[in-house]
């Protein structure tokens, strides 16, 4: 659910995040200056002047787990057609006025979030402003429209998940891990519901979610707040704020019971073993676990040195990958992922025992007090990366108030990772790893299945420089 | 004795209504080693990128796949550290070294933070010169490859993709994938590897770009340091010049999906040809543009029938290639592939009109910035710049080769390029009232 985002277009950037456990941020680190507008609207600027471009960005505090039950993928429609126009912009012309002005702009959904951005050259910033803030309030669709993108959406469910048999395993142990809480519907919808969805329930789920009062505005580059200030109250100020329906992620029961799903299709050639835990999050569980969790995921899976990657693919040979990471940034319970694909011709049954032990040794011992210290000093250092790419900072402050977190937390992020024990570690592990709310993933080749057994690269098309 | 050399120029990147610069500097070290440089002292980051030429083309026949396993194993152990020792040191000073290969050209890429410069830039040097290839990394290396073609091969798009190189290029090392095959992969020992390292690591087929925390005169020595020890040439053949083979054609890789996945492409163009930028301008509005393209208008926003279509040109060194791609429900999946033939077909006979143009010029001038966006990718396109011999004002001249595309040059590299009727396209999936002319 919350590492997948799904948008408009292929191209979308999954930036920056190369921890397993993405790191918010780190202190004087994005450095934000940060204003609210009249009307509820909050603004987030990170200057970055290396370049005269600006990432303009809106997020809404609404995704896939907000939709109504029954009108799963509503939240990623809709994001679709908030390119469809408004009363002064002709639908399509959206992304063509960006291009002209020599712009890019995109969009993304997720079980918490809708975020749309352009980069833009730093003087265009107020075009994309006046655009933006216009469809806030003011999207146009018809029926014809409504219909194509939906069409649209279903070509993007095949291409995305119905063709690849590792995708639908995870689409299941999604839908397995979460039993009571709207995380258990894929952000992109069911395949019938959302051929299901109708124009009406467009309109009336972004009549009742997109206001400037569920919205942050996050401009990144050549900008200050001085700058951003005169031009976001111009624009997005004028803006009348709504009556916001509560956040409703229901609670998950007590566990009872550890889940087992086995995929076989005859499409899978290379099988492979994946295992989520549910697990605190910045909004939901015990959150005074989660920067634990994060070096426990770190120590876990973080790298090639990693414990899982040395014991299962270099000292045993049993896999060609193996990994575990987690995202702490949701309003509601998260997960705690594990993945491994064996090496070719060992049996996935004596991989996942072998995994077995490792995590058991972990959840009763932990972690050694040295290793605890050394990952906690990668992770921190890691983030002076954070700030290199204009986008990272963004996306991390745009992903945290999104789903609960204060601009301080983010912040504050490196001071909360250099504070966790490993007595804390070994407490994180044993809660999340000994919990029966897991659910294990297998995915099988059919053996009755022609075995076409005839790999293919993908293809990596020359880097031009156009 | 230090001894340097810069040249320094000022290049200024026009995006639309702002002027700006960026100072590319060509640094050639005490020995002669010759660097694009980018100053960046705004955060305390370096960034490399390295390209030999060369890459998996140069595989020797039944080799395939030798440079890219190459590649995975140079960081798994070198000198006097095993692939542990190797990859805790990285681990642990945040370094990131890694290399890769490609059709044309083999590369290496490094990030570290300022105050681990000199290790960083020396397990470079210990990587290129002497990695040990032990037992352990070598079978786990080649267990991961064969992992990832098997996985590759649930793909439709990478399988279009195999097959469609391998039938392009038939006779000529692009037909191979840089990944290999399963038979091939089995077969390369570590005796190949050196034997490539010695072939195709050498200082006359270098190309260094870095950008960040450093001065031109501590990139000169570490320059030194981290390559001086090369060869100052590589015993590699030349790879012969290819066309992409003429004719219309579909191939059908059968495959119980619910969507037809397909590539098709003809004969394209190289970078260097006179034709580019009106091609590549023509392609913008053709297939390249995203939502401002053609090929979307017709085939997504108009009827929905695809989430993403499009077309590019790919420059190889020795050939050009246009080539594109859609996913569409089986049963329509014959109407995409009309409206595409459509697309090329309109845009051969009538060309774009003035407005496209000038839209596709404000665009492709606008957004080039936009790609400026972090250290490791400002160093990427330095090692592009000079693998194209664009030269290093290139960055200032490149608004006036865009702007100077007239209607005519289009005309005339529409005419020349698109043949709707000689389309190669490999289709996986399973489509209805389709002819294919092999499965």
């Amino acid at each position: 659910m919350k590492s997948v985002r799904v948008s408009r277009w292929g191209a979308m950037l999954l930036l920056g995040l190369s921890l397993a456990s993405a790191p918010p941020a780190a202190a004087k680190m994005y450095d934000p200056e940060t204003f609210n507008l009249a009307n509820g609207m909050q603004v987030v600027v990170v200057p970055n002047h290396r370049v005269p471009i600006v990432s303009h960005m809106v997020w809404y505090r609404v995704g896939a787990a907000d939709e109504v039950p029954g009108k799963s993928g509503l939240a990623h429609l809709l994001e679709h057609l908030m390119f469809k126009g408004t009363p002064t912009i002709a639908p399509g012309e959206f992304s063509k006025i960006v291009a002209r002005n020599g712009g890019r702009d995109n969009a993304f959904t997720s079980s918490d979030y809708t975020g749309y951005y352009q980069n833009v050259a730093a003087d265009r910033l107020e075009l994309v402003m006046e655009m933006e803030a216009d469809r806030m309030r003011n999207l146009v669709l018809d029926e014809q429209n409504f219909r194509t993108e939906r069409a649209v959406v279903l070509e993007e469910r095949s291409a995305r998940t119905d063709n690849n048999p590792g995708a639908l395993l995870a689409e299941q142990m999604n839908a397995a891990l979460f039993l009571n809480s709207p995380y258990h519907r894929p952000i992109i919808g069911w395949e019938k519901e959302i051929a299901a969805l109708s124009l009406d329930d467009a309109l009336a789920y972004y009549r009742r979610w997109y206001a400037p009062n569920n919205a942050i505005l996050v401009v990144a580059g050549d900008v200050t707040a001085e700058s951003v200030r005169p031009l976001a109250e111009k624009y997005y100020g004028k803006l009348l704020p709504s009556e916001l329906p509560q956040r409703l992620r229901t609670e998950e029961p007590a566990p009872r019971a550890a889940r087992r799903i086995v995929l076989t299709d005859g499409r899978v050639q290379q099988p492979s073993w994946s295992r989520l835990y549910l697990a605190p999050s910045h909004g939901a569980g015990e959150t005074g676990m989660v920067y634990p969790l994060e070096v426990l995921a770190e120590l876990l899976g973080g790298g090639t040195t990693s414990l899982l990657y040395r014991s299962l693919v270099v000292e045993q040979g049993l896999a060609a990958a193996a990994s575990a990471s987690y995202d702490s940034s949701a309003v509601g319970l998260t997960s705690f992922r594990f993945g491994a694909a064996p090496r070719p011709g060992v049996p996935l049954d004596k991989l996942e025992a072998a995994i077995e032990i490792q995590l058991a040794k972990v959840a009763k011992e932990g972690f050694p007090a040295a290793e605890v210290e050394r990952a906690k000093d990668r992770l921190q250092a890691s983030a002076a990366y954070a700030r290199d790419s204009l986008h990272t900072g963004a996306y991390a402050l745009g992903e945290a108030l999104t789903t609960g977190q204060s601009v301080a937390e983010v912040e504050a992020w490196p001071d909360r990772i250099a504070a966790v024990t490993a007595a804390q570690v070994a407490a994180a592990a044993a809660m999340v790893l000994e919990s029966k709310a897991s659910v294990t993933g297998l995915l099988y080749p059919d053996p009755k299945a022609p075995t076409a057994r005839k790999a293919a690269p993908a293809f990596t098309p020359s880097k031009g420089v156009h | 004795m230090r001894r340097f050399i810069l040249l320094l120029a000022l290049l200024a990147v026009l995006a639309p209504g702002s002027v700006w610069a960026v100072t590319v500097e060509k640094v050639v070290s005490p020995k002669g080693i010759e660097a694009w440089l980018v100053q960046d002292h705004t955060n305390p980051i370096i960034a490399m990128e390295v390209a030999f030429k060369g890459g998996a083309s140069a595989d020797p026949a039944g080799k395939a796949g030798l440079a890219e396993m190459t590649a995975g194993l140079l960081d798994e152990g070198a000198g006097p550290l095993d692939s542990q020792a190797f990859q805790q040191k990285l681990e642990d000073l945040v370094i990131t070294l890694n290399f890769d290969a490609g059709r044309d050209s083999f590369r290496g890429h490094l990030k570290t933070l300022t105050r681990n410069r000199d290790t960083a830039f020396d397990l470079f040097r210990l990587a290129l010169t002497q990695p040990r290839f032990d037992k352990e990394p070598v079978e786990r290396v080649r267990g991961q490859i064969t992992a990832n073609l098997l996985q590759e091969a649930q793909d439709p798009n990478a399988t279009a993709s195999r097959e469609w190189f391998r039938a392009a290029f038939a006779g000529h090392p692009y037909a191979n994938s840089p990944r290999g095959t399963l038979d091939s992969v089995k077969t390369l020992q570590v005796a190949d590897m050196r034997g490539f390292i010695k072939g195709q690591l050498a200082q006359d087929r270098l190309t260094i770009g870095v950008v960040g925390d450093l001065t031109p005169e501590q990139l000169g020595a570490l320059l030194d340091a981290t390559f001086g020890a090369l060869p100052a040439r590589s015993g590699l053949a030349a790879v012969p010049e290819v066309e992409v083979r003429t004719g219309a054609a579909l191939t059908l890789i059968e495959r119980a999906n619910p969507q037809t996945v397909a590539l098709f492409g003809m004969k394209g163009i190289k970078r260097d040809d006179p034709d580019w930028y009106a091609a590549y301008v023509m392609n913008y509005v053709l297939g390249g543009g995203g939502f401002s393209s053609r090929l979307t208008e017709e085939v997504r926003e108009k009827r929905g029938l695809a989430y993403s279509v499009y077309s590019y040109l790919s420059p190889l060194q020795h050939s050009g290639v246009i080539i594109g791609g859609v996913a569409t429900e089986n049963t329509r999946f014959g109407e995409s592939l009309g409206l595409i033939r459509e697309e090329f077909r309109r845009m051969r006979d009538d060309g774009l009109s003035d407005k496209e143009l000038a839209d596709a010029k404000t665009y492709l001038n606008g957004s080039f910035p936009l790609q400026l966006d972090s250290t490791t990718s400002v160093a990427a396109l330095l090692v592009q710049l000079q693998l194209d011999r664009l030269g290093i004002d290139f960055i200032d001249r490149r608004k006036a080769l865009i702007d100077a595309v007239t209607p005519a040059d289009i005309k005339r590299a529409a005419a020349r390029l698109l043949r709707p009727d000689q389309m190669f396209i490999v289709a996986v999936g399973k489509p209805t009232g389709i002819e294919p002319t092999a499965k």
